[in-house]
């Protein structure tokens, strides 16, 4: 070396690591030979939870793309249990009905803590009656990025099912390689967990070769690949097509919320949207799109939860680009296989509220509510007796975000009424609800004067929510009070991570 | 009104109530209710389907009513028919 470090000047406000001590050995194999001796995949699920030094006591967290066919989470507690650990906070973005074998790893003391975006099923039902000491924590999609990216919510080891992974860890929700493998389009709440758990472990069905582009986890992200035979149950982790209601009150919701949007000024050329995935906000999608095609405009960008509705749309070249933390259906999922501006997204660039998000450049989403109550707060969590039956989602964050909040819901659904005077539990503030629409008429948050002024312009008849709640009530009657003990057994985080409501254990 | 033989209105669909009666010569009306909005309205319902017996002066029977959210309105209407039915009487007074 012909300079002594030392003698440079200013070497100490330069950044280095020392002189140079000579590089790292060269592996001179060829890149097949390389891909099968020095990778990432361990032997089985035992030696990566051993490999990964998980703890009792410690955080695990899992996805929720798999939906209602999901494997991995009731396969891996087998596993936990079986190896004797305890104490173990769950961090799902989110559980259904298939999950219900979790009541037993609790009972155990396996699991003692639960963090998800929603609950289904027999879990949920448990655990509205108590299964639980301490409170389940629910968060948005949004509030869950943050709280991850924050530390609030410090993952220790992540457990991630893949449709395709390569030797490395570079994971996706589909294949390009495979067509006929299981597949869940986009990975976008996963990608949040790899980016920040400690230890992240992909479970796959299907190794493909180096490099599997595009990925949605990148290979620096993961640190142990598991083949297994089974990551869940194709039917039940998508269907063909999400279905177009038939239901003429259904219909009438979404033609009334189309009009809605256009009145408010919303619906100009290069717009941007999101459709909830009930069936009335799909259903506006088809509404939105005759009025795309009669005035000739397109749409910039719609994000979200994505269906074939959307894709459809993009593939008639009405939406330019579409932004996709969650594929609801195949195909969705073929379509951001297929379509170069179909573009997958994390939970935190679709909405975490700690940076710039896809969700504040909404000009209007259109969300679902299993209550709506006279001050515009709305309940996807609970239903009408108290049971945790629902999911957060994307609604406090979407809300908040798009210019122009509207909801869609039946006056009535049979006989339980969906406008009240109180939610059982606020999930979204009134604050942040624009509009909402029912089969029976529209109302305007007060704190929106200038939308029912454009809406009575445009011909829309305007109504009190006062009067929507109480043709409800004249409809069906006034439902005996809920009755909850004094023990919370569930919180709800808004997307700040500031506690909005609580969730009381039912008295039955 | 005499009721003469077992009778059922109604069906299980959604918004519906099945009413079914029973005949009893004696110990007043046993009504078993199940519903799936028991816990919001099962007092309404079980208010409402024994009116509507007494009304018709129904005095004995058995009745086993499944509702899945019927309105009162229906609840009425299918106890009303599984009566004349079960009192094997067709002069349904329709006016309200």
């Amino acid at each position: 070396m012909n300079f002594d470090i030392n003698k440079i000047p200013h070497i100490n406000e330069i950044a280095n690591n020392g002189s140079f001590s000579g590089a790292r050995s060269k592996n001179t194999e060829t890149f097949q030979q390389r891909c099968k001796d020095c990778n990432k995949i361990v032997p089985s699920l035992e030696e990566a939870i051993k490999k990964s030094g998980l703890r009792d006591g410690m955080t695990i967290s899992f996805h929720h793309h798999f939906r209602n066919g999901d494997h991995i989470i009731n396969n891996v507690l087998d596993k936990l249990a079986e190896m004797g650990f305890k104490n173990l906070t769950l961090a799902a973005s989110s559980l259904s009905a298939v999950h219900a074998p979790l009541i037993e790893h609790i009972r155990s003391g396996l699991v003692t803590h639960i963090e998800t975006s929603g609950l289904r099923g027999e879990l949920a039902e448990q655990i509205s009656r108590g299964l639980m000491d301490f409170p389940v924590v629910f968060r948005s999609h949004g509030g869950r990025a943050s709280a991850i990216r924050s530390g609030e919510l410090h993952i220790d080891v992540a457990f991630l099912g893949a449709p395709s992974c390569d030797p490395y860890g570079n994971a996706n929700g589909y294949s390009r390689d495979d067509d006929g493998g299981i597949s869940c389009g986009s990975l976008g709440y996963a990608r949040t967990d790899a980016e920040f758990a400690d230890k992240v472990i992909i479970i796959t069905n299907n190794i493909v070769s180096y490099p599997n582009a595009p990925w949605a986890i990148p290979e620096h992200d993961v640190d142990y690949v598991v083949l297994v035979d089974d990551i869940g149950d194709p039917k039940g982790i998508m269907s063909g097509a999400t279905r177009y209601t038939k239901d003429p009150k259904e219909l009438l919701i979404a033609k009334t919320a189309a009009n809605v949007v256009e009145a408010a000024g919303y619906l100009y050329d290069g717009f941007s949207m999101q459709m909830g995935s009930g069936g009335a906000s799909l259903a506006t999608a088809r509404f939105i799109r005759q009025k795309m095609l009669d005035r000739g405009i397109r749409c910039r960008f719609a994000l979200g939860g994505i269906t074939g509705q959307i894709t459809a749309m993009h593939e008639e070249g009405l939406i330019d680009r579409i932004l996709d933390v969650q594929s609801f259906d195949l195909d969705a999922a073929k379509s951001l296989k297929n379509n170069h501006f179909h573009h997958q997204i994390s939970a935190t660039y679709y909405a975490s509220h700690l940076v710039a998000t896809a969700a504040e450049q909404l000009d209007f989403v259109i969300l679902s509510a299993l209550e709506i109550d006279t001050d515009f707060n709305v309940n996807v969590l609970t239903g009408s007796d108290g049971v945790i039956r629902g999911a957060i989602g994307g609604h406090p964050d979407t809300a908040e975000s798009a210019s122009l909040a509207v909801i869609v819901a039946p006056l009535v659904r049979g006989r339980i009424p969906t406008v009240v005077e109180h939610v059982g539990t606020v999930v979204t503030p009134g604050s942040v609800i624009d509009v909402l629409v029912t089969d029976r008429g529209i109302a305007v948050n007060p704190n929106r004067p200038d939308l029912k002024e454009k809406l009575e312009k445009f011909g829309l008849h305007v109504f009190d929510i006062h009067d929507l709640q109480k043709k409800a009530e004249e409809l069906v009657g006034v439902p005996e009070p809920i009755r909850y003990k004094e023990r919370i057994v569930g919180v709800a985080m808004y997307r700040d991570n500031t506690v909005i409501d609580v969730i009381r254990q039912i008295d039955e | 009104m005499e009721l003469k033989t077992n009778s059922t209105a109604g069906t299980m669909e959604s918004s519906d109530i099945m009413i079914m009666l029973e005949p009893r010569t004696e110990g007043g009306i046993e009504l078993e209710l199940t519903s799936s909005v028991m816990q919001q309205f099962g007092k309404q319902i079980r208010k409402v389907i024994l009116d509507t017996l007494q009304e018709y002066d129904v005095q004995n029977a058995k009745v086993e009513a499944v509702d899945k959210g019927a309105l009162d309105c229906t609840v009425r209407a299918r106890t009303v028919a599984a009566i004349y039915r079960a009192a094997q009487r067709s002069d349904y007074r329709w006016e309200v």
